[in-house]
């Protein structure tokens, strides 16, 4: 066989191999949107499920994920920020911030099981907070802290230096140079961040398996001490261990679309976000 | 022989070169010095289709090796880059060994018998000037060489597959005096077998190791004729200009 | 007022310096939570909690491990000389075994006298191995021995093929399979990433156009957000099913198909850093092998890949870690049959799978709670190894540099 037939082979396969992975995107979302947008209702996301999970709709478990999302970006949001600033305004290029960056390296590596098996440990049994709203918080919070201390980070190094010199010059302090030259510029970026956080907090399962999410729960919380039903958790319960799972299907196929959605949502925001300020960054 | 007949390019919207004709005979080292970014390099690319790689690029005229207009559509590019072999500005070999370097090329040429790639190996390693400086370390690593050896690795590595026109692209530029000069009295060797077209920044180098010499200037061949008449007394002013240093 | 000022500027700094430490204050306390509650497996006795092995006086066995125990009960192990000096049948006994001897007013009220019975039991049988409940031991009884029971040891755990958590009367805590489940569900998972996303790799850095790139760019960006509950989903009511029916198999929860689901979420993981690798090839390079007359392709796979190959392997170990870790997708999809895996297509059980499926069923703070924990510990040192050794690689390819 010649150079060039093998050429020619060798990349149609690796044609296909991309359009194979078109192919795969299209698939899942297609199968999921396809049997997915038939349930949803008004009825289906405001109402709680009933007959034992088999009808109804999923409101309980979208009001969860709201708590779950808002609580653990509460708790991670400033303290990751904060983190990111220490190591970029801060820290110097030293010893201090290598360490610091391996740990966060590191921190987001670790499966999301053992953040499940961590918040467990520590806030539900030894801080005493029970499965809650503020054990899962904290434990999702920590999981998302690496990519919010990530993406600060970014968003502050892609501050040209002239405009932190050029503030300081003026003689304002640090704190004042971050706070009002460093940060609004990097606003844009950081958001993207918080956006990126949100849609992988709504997905997340397995760290409030033995944190916060209850089986079946047809009421809304009312203190942070409270279980709630969560989306990613309530799709996993229904597609594995419903009362009938053949007839809860149809529940799934919405719960997963709703899911879905929100997190490509957030996604999607977020790259919009990040290309559209990325532009007005370079051309000014 | 290689001739240019009437050749104009672009990147995008710039017009790079510009109506340029020229003809350069066999076993001659012909030189084209000239201000950065005159397009004497881009020229130098046209030969062997280098700037197909380049995306957004036009060409009109053509290109002529041997009789037959390069850019033609039955011309293979890669049989093509076979004849023209091509040494770049700063030397790039690849991580493999000494050894491998060299017969890259005839292993991608689709050639197996291993006592002939070892002899052309060791030839053209000899015609390199390298083979007593590496014949003992064949397998080691290429960038354990200096750079200048790194340098003539790489023409070594042209001369395998056995070209007939060797291009060099600014081939001394990031080297040493001694490793320069060692360059260029390995192109007055090869001149014999080979016929060779180089691009320097280096007036002095031109004026040592060529026949001819091309002057270029914003996209435009200004003057082309011997090397000597051209350092002696050049027909236009720009050219004057340029070699006694008036401005580049 | 500047003083003030001053005093705020502190404050903030020493607010910042703490946040700055809380990721390596949060890997601290997860190394001591996880390990805390994973070692105390080690001293936890092998039987249940609460209940005790009696012997006869007469019997010279001195210990016996949780292996021999199951065995024994399970009548594997049937005759004395098999553990210990002892010649003789094992009658192994248990404690609902004593209803059927006596009839119930024999006890008294209160199951006041059914230590004395049970005493009287194992005295008349030399051979007798009986598992009673601690406040039921025949105390007084000169011919009844409590057998000393070993610890749960780190042998027994890493090297134990057996994973039976709630077991009676000694549950066992052979984490080999599950180890080993993991290792292959992961490994034929990047078995069939890597080729896959290698090629996608290839595509995106040398063949597409640059508005396919923009197209395919995002696409796996979506495809990396999926969370992965939803992609058990789809394992569960797509591919488990297709898989059964084609292969004609009794289940189509398999190894095979966790492996498929798995490798379908590593490809984002590994196209992109092995798109960067080759990207990042010098442009001399491909340009100095075209020109000796390569063809793009024997360029792509003669000098882009070996020069990428040290960004590839960065992407195949951080596509494993992946792997590894990854829970609800595998949960869902592989059936979770805790056994030795002799097959791709036979039921697995994976570590995360085991922690997530077990956890809400074990009580805190009790072996089998623990043995989870040791999972856990487990797990995260396979992750800290597989980031150290991207750092690693990733490091070295820097250095490598022209």
């Amino acid at each position: 066989m010649n150079k060039k037939t093998k050429q020619k082979i060798a990349f149609s396969i690796f044609r296909l191999l991309g359009l194979l992975i078109i192919g795969i995107l299209f698939w899942i979302l297609g199968f999921i949107i396809y049997n997915g947008i038939g349930v949803i209702s008004w009825e289906f996301l405001t109402a709680a499920p009933t007959e034992g999970m088999t009808s109804g709709g999923i409101f309980p478990a979208i009001v969860g994920t709201l708590c779950l999302v808002a609580g653990s970006v509460i708790f991670a949001f400033p303290v990751g920020v904060m983190s990111a600033i220490y190591m970029n305004e801060y820290a110097g290029n030293g010893w201090i911030v290598r360490f610091i960056r391996i740990m966060t390296n590191n921190l987001g590596s670790i499966p999301s099981i053992v953040f499940g098996l961590f918040g467990m440990a520590l806030f539900v049994n030894t801080l005493g907070f029970g499965d809650s709203i503020l054990a899962g918080s904290c434990t999702l919070g920590l999981l998302v802290l690496p990519l919010i201390i990530r993406t600060t980070e970014e968003a502050l190094k892609a501050i040209p230096n002239s405009y932190r010199t050029g503030s300081l010059a003026l003689g304002a302090s640090k704190i004042q140079t971050i706070r009002k030259v460093v940060l609004p510029m990097a606003f844009p970026n950081i958001i993207t961040g918080l956006i990126l956080s949100i849609g992988r907090v709504s997905g997340e399962t397995a760290p409030i398996l033995f944190t916060v999410a209850a089986y079946f729960l047809p009421k809304l919380p009312t203190s942070i001490f409270d279980q709630v039903m969560a989306l990613p958790y309530h799709l996993y319960v229904i597609a594995t261990s419903g009362t009938d799972i053949e007839a809860s299907r149809p529940i799934a196929y919405g719960t997963a679309l709703v899911l879905i959605t929100i997190v490509l949502l957030m996604n999607l925001l977020a790259t919009t976000l990040r290309r559209y300020f990325g532009r007005k960054v370079k051309t000014n | 022989m290689i001739q240019a007949k009437d050749i104009n390019f672009y990147y995008g919207d710039f017009h790079a070169l510009k109506n340029i004709d020229i003809e350069m005979e066999a076993h001659t080292v012909t030189a084209f010095i000239g201000p950065s970014g005159c397009g004497k390099s881009t020229f130098l690319r046209l030969f062997n289709r280098m700037n197909d790689l380049i995306g957004d690029t036009r060409l009109t005229g053509e290109c002529v090796i041997d009789g037959e207009n390069i850019y033609n559509k039955s011309v293979q590019v890669d049989d093509l880059r076979k004849k023209v072999g091509m040494v770049f500005q700063k030397p790039n070999p690849f991580p493999k060994s000494i050894f491998e370097n060299v017969a890259y090329g005839l292993r991608v040429n689709d050639v197996r018998d291993k006592a002939y790639i070892t002899q052309r190996v060791e030839e053209s390693l000899q015609a390199a000037a390298l083979w007593d400086e590496v014949k003992d370390k064949l397998k080691k690593s290429a960038f354990e060489l200096s750079g200048g050896q790194q340098q003539r690795l790489c023409i070594a590595r042209a001369l395998a597959i056995s070209p007939s026109v060797l291009l060099m692209d600014e081939p001394a530029s990031a080297l040493d005096p001694i490793s320069t000069s060692k360059i260029e009295e390995l192109i007055h060797v090869l001149k014999k077998d080979y016929t060779i077209v180089i691009v320097t920044h280096n007036m002095q180098q031109a004026a040592r190791v060529s026949d001819k010499t091309g002057f270029f200037m914003l996209g435009e061949l200004i003057e082309h004729d011997d090397t000597k008449k051209i350092f002696l007394k050049p027909e236009k002013e720009q050219t004057q200009n340029y070699i006694t240093g008036r401005f580049g | 007022m500047k003083q003030f000022r001053q005093i705020a500027e502190r404050m903030a700094k020493v607010m910042l310096t703490l946040s700055g430490g809380v990721t390596s204050l949060a890997i601290l306390l997860i190394i001591i939570f996880l390990f805390k509650e994973g070692l105390g497996l080690f001293n936890s006795a092998a039987v249940e909690n609460g209940y005790a092995l009696c012997i006869h006086s007469s019997n010279p066995t001195q210990q016996l491990s949780p292996w021999q125990i199951k065995r024994i009960f399970d009548w594997e192990i049937t005759d004395w000389s098999e553990v210990s000096e002892k010649k003789g049948e094992i009658t192994p006994f248990r404690l609902d075994e004593i209803f059927a001897m006596y009839p119930e007013d024999e006890f008294g009220e209160d199951y006041e006298l059914l230590p004395q019975k049970l005493g009287e039991t194992i005295a008349q049988n030399p051979n007798i191995i009986a598992f009673l409940p601690e406040q039921y031991l025949p105390n007084g009884n000169q011919s009844v021995k409590v057998l000393p029971v070993e610890n749960i040891n780190i042998a027994d755990f890493f090297g134990g093929k057996e994973w039976l958590p709630t077991a009676t009367p000694s549950p066992q805590f052979g984490a080999l399979p599950l180890i080993m489940g993991t290792l292959w569900v992961s490994f034929f998972a990047i078995l069939i990433a890597l080729p896959f996303g290698l090629g996608v790799a290839i595509y995106m850095s040398e063949l597409a156009g640059t508005r396919t790139r923009k197209f395919l760019k995002p696409t796996i960006e979506l495809l990396a957000g999926i969370p992965s509950v939803v992609y058990g989903f789809f394992g569960l009511v797509v591919l488990v099913p297709l898989i059964q029916r084609t292969l004609n198999l009794p289940v189509g929860e398999t190894a095979f198909a966790g492996s498929l689901i798995l490798a379908i979420m590593a490809l984002p993981t590994i196209i992109t850093i092995a798109e960067d690798a080759m990207r990042s090839t010098p442009r001399a390079m491909r340009e100095a092998s075209l020109a000796l007359g390569a063809t793009p392709w024997q360029t792509i796979y003669k000098v882009i890949v070996p020069h990428a190959s040290s960004g590839i392997m960065a992407a195949v170990v951080l596509g494993i870690g992946r792997a590894i870790g990854e829970t609800m997708a595998v949960l869902m999809v592989t059936g979770n049959a805790a056994v030795m895996l002799t097959s791709l297509f036979q039921s697995v059980r994976t570590i995360p799978a085991t922690i997530a499926a077990e956890l809400g069923e074990a009580p805190a703070g009790g072996a089998h709670y623990q043995s989870l924990f040791l999972l856990g510990c487990i797990l995260f040192v396979i992750t800290m190894i597989i980031s150290a050794s991207a750092e690693f690689i990733a490091k070295k390819d820097h250095n490598k540099g022209i």
